[in-house]
């Protein structure tokens, strides 16, 4: 036992504990309780009924009453745990409740009536998932539909937005040219201008092109990124210039320079940018919000909203769709984790 | 022996990525045509500009373009959309948003909820933006330790990044309702259930405390990465002299650091003016406008409202990028004179 404390508490270096560790482990164990917490919340959350999500306070784990079939019923019956005067405890199905008391049978006696005053009966509970939180969206809502709309707007504009954006940083950094600088200093500049800016004026021309309450209105404003151009151009900047020197001897066309060559060299910016476009579709919320005004169209993003935004929110349905939201961001972060942070810390953009 | 024909995972792995690039592949063979007769047309010399024109055309139609137009929206009125239809008012909308008697007192102005959008948005970023720093700084310097487990924590603390507006709003909404889990705790320990979002300065608190829990993980990586670039023998030589921690702090770590936490300020200074998802969510801009934000009345003045007043929007959203010209122009000069040193 001692060993494996000084195994746990055993430091790098061999010096000795310092109360600024103590400190940092206890920030630490904070940080892991408030950023997780709420997440863990909100699935544990997801898989209890609607009845157990209006009970306050609120049970730790999802629990659901258990039901047994009496001999002489059609229906299964809700079990309680029924204390007597004398203290003795007993399990009793519930046939009807009248008032303030409850008709009562044992399962193992079905012929017997018995009358107990509910203040003496305790629902017996057990651990159960109500998995039907997440399918009943899935048959009666559009839930079903805006996933589809999320997946179409997150695959599409991801795809044109690799490959305008790997064409233009190829533009600006294989070739010396007039106007490069121009080039560039302009697709720096809209760096500034967030959508935010401009929020109006794009909408009246998405509606020009007629692309209002259409997925291509969500898709096409965002696939020119500078933050990618910027990226993939400071990527591109590193390959050696003899390998498109060469290329163009044996009679390559610009075109099969960039995709056989520039390209799967530029894998790895290639993939950075990908995950970031990934993310920031399948996250979007203001600029869909705007554009699409049919729920036919919605996004995952604007569907939920709208949801959480009605009269009765069915936070049972609610809280199942969040998770099943937020599930593809949480697949991507424990896969590319390493890709993501490093390309943030690279870049400084997200 | 092994079994040749069975499939490795790394067989498994590069086959899928060979399906992966099958219609990727196709794309650029069926592109392959016209951009040769483009070369032909345009030789050498053009292609740098065939091979930019799609993205230009992009930025000209979705950005540049809209830009122009913002402008002359915000000079016009009426409730039409296109532009052609929309009567000459001259600044009419900008003399509509200034107008008032006494501008620190919002109920004098003409348009209160342009002001009130505006002083929310500066209470929400002053306390946003510092407190954020402040413990971005803290846990980047935690992390920074001779700690166990650095990547896990790491990853702790920053894997709400990635959470859409939405979702990271609703997994705190409902926490915070009225019979959340927050009122349950407080009801355990003998208080009374609070009301969150029906008083102002808790739903205020409330969306600055959840708009850092959601980004703080990506100023600390950047803080990390320039705690990181400091050169550690400085250290040594400091723990050889047996400076304390404290001073070694002081004296080496915060000014070294001082050019990241510059760029980190005017970062988070240009995404919080332009807060709206999470706290659009969360609260709704309520109770009645104590959280609504200059981009929600943006939102609202143009699309939400009764009446959509696409010019006052226009005009109040060119305030709004005026502020982040300001800031941006602010963070070119930091980071060129970061680049300097």
């Amino acid at each position: 036992m001692a060993s494996v404390v000084r195994f746990l508490t055993r430091r790098r270096g061999g010096s000795g504990w310092h109360w600024t560790d103590m400190a940092a482990y206890a920030y630490l164990g904070l940080g892991v309780l408030l950023m997780f917490g709420p997440v863990a919340w909100l699935v544990l959350s997801s898989f209890k009924t609607q009845a157990a999500l209006l009970e306050f306070p609120p049970t730790f784990l999802p629990l659901s009453q258990v039901e047994v079939t009496v001999e002489g019923y059609d229906e299964p019956l809700p079990l309680f745990s029924v204390t007597d005067e004398d203290g003795t405890v007993r399990e009793l199905a519930q046939i009807r409740r009248v008032g303030i008391i409850a008709q009562m049978v044992d399962p193992a006696d079905p012929e017997t009536r018995i009358e107990v005053p509910i203040a003496q009966r305790e629902p017996v509970r057990e651990f159960a998932l109500a998995t039907e939180n997440y399918t009943k969206p899935l048959e009666q809502f559009d839930f079903l539909r805006y996933l589809r709309n999320s997946v179409i707007v997150t695959t599409v504009a991801t795809a044109i937005t690799l490959i305008i954006n790997s064409m233009a940083a190829y533009g600006l950094s294989i070739y010396e040219f007039k106007g490069r600088t121009v080039a560039l200093g302009f697709v720096i500049s809209t760096l500034m201008i967030p959508i935010t800016v401009i929020l109006v004026p794009t909408y009246l021309v998405v509606t020009e092109l007629g692309m209002v309450n259409s997925l291509w209105g969500v898709i096409l404003p965002g696939a020119a990124t500078p933050t990618g151009v910027f990226l993939l151009r400071q990527y591109m900047l590193t390959i050696p210039r003899e390998l498109i020197e060469a290329a163009r001897m044996d009679k390559a066309s610009e075109w099969q320079i960039y995709w056989r060559i520039v390209m799967p060299l530029s894998l790895p910016a290639l993939a950075v940018l990908a995950i970031f476009s990934v993310m920031w579709r399948w996250n979007e919320f203001l600029w869909p919000l705007v554009v699409l005004a049919r729920s036919e169209v919605y996004t995952l993003q604007v569907g939920l909203n709208a949801f959480q935004g009605e009269l009765q929110v069915q936070w049972h349905f609610v809280l199942a769709m969040t998770v099943v939201t937020l599930l593809p961001v949480v697949v991507v972060f424990a896969f590319l984790q390493r890709f993501i942070t490093t390309g943030i810390a690279n870049t400084g953009m997200k | 022996m092994v079994d040749q024909t069975l499939d490795t995972p790394a067989t498994l792995k590069s086959r899928a990525a060979e399906w992966a690039a099958l219609p990727v592949r196709g794309v650029m063979r069926l592109l392959d045509w016209p951009m040769r007769l483009a070369q032909r047309i345009v030789g050498l010399g053009g292609m740098p500009y065939v091979f930019l024109l799609p993205n230009l055309i992009f930025f000209g139609t979705f950005v540049i373009t809209p830009l122009i137009i913002n402008f002359a929206f915000s000079l016009t009125g009426g409730p039409e959309l296109f532009i052609e239809d929309r009567p000459f008012v001259g600044g009419e909308q900008y003399g509509f948003l200034f107008d008032c008697e006494n501008a620190l007192n919002v109920s004098t102005c003409r348009e209160d909820r342009f002001w009130r959008g505006i002083y929310n948005t500066g209470t929400f970023v002053f306390f946003q933006v510092s407190l954020m720093i402040l413990f971005s700084l803290i846990t980047a310097l935690v992390l920074n330790m001779k700690i166990r487990a650095r990547g896990f924590f790491r990853s702790v603390f920053f894997f709400p990044v990635l959470l859409s507006p939405v979702v990271v709003a609703l997994i705190w909404k409902w926490i915070l309702l009225r019979d959340g889990l927050l009122n349950a705790f407080l009801t355990s320990i003998g208080l009374e259930k609070i009301l969150f979002f029906v008083d102002p300065t808790w739903a205020m608190f409330w969306a600055v405390f959840v708009s850092i829990w959601a980004h703080m993980g990506f100023y600390t990586l950047i803080i990390l990465a320039g705690l990181q670039a400091i050169p550690q023998d400085l250290y040594e030589a400091a723990q050889m002299d047996g400076t304390p921690r404290m001073r070694v702090f002081w004296r080496i770590t915060l000014p070294l650091l001082w050019p990241n936490l510059l760029v980190v300020l005017v970062l988070s200074l240009i995404k919080g003016v332009q807060t709206f998802d999470e706290v659009y969510v969360l609260t709704g801009g309520g109770p009645g406008t104590a959280t609504q934000f200059i981009v929600q009345y943006i939102y609202n003045t143009g699309f939400s409202n009764q009446v959509q007043n696409f010019g006052l929007a226009a005009a109040a959203s060119m305030v709004l990028g005026t502020v982040l010209l300001v800031l941006t122009v602010i963070q070119l000069v930091v980071a060129r004179r970061k680049g300097g040193i």
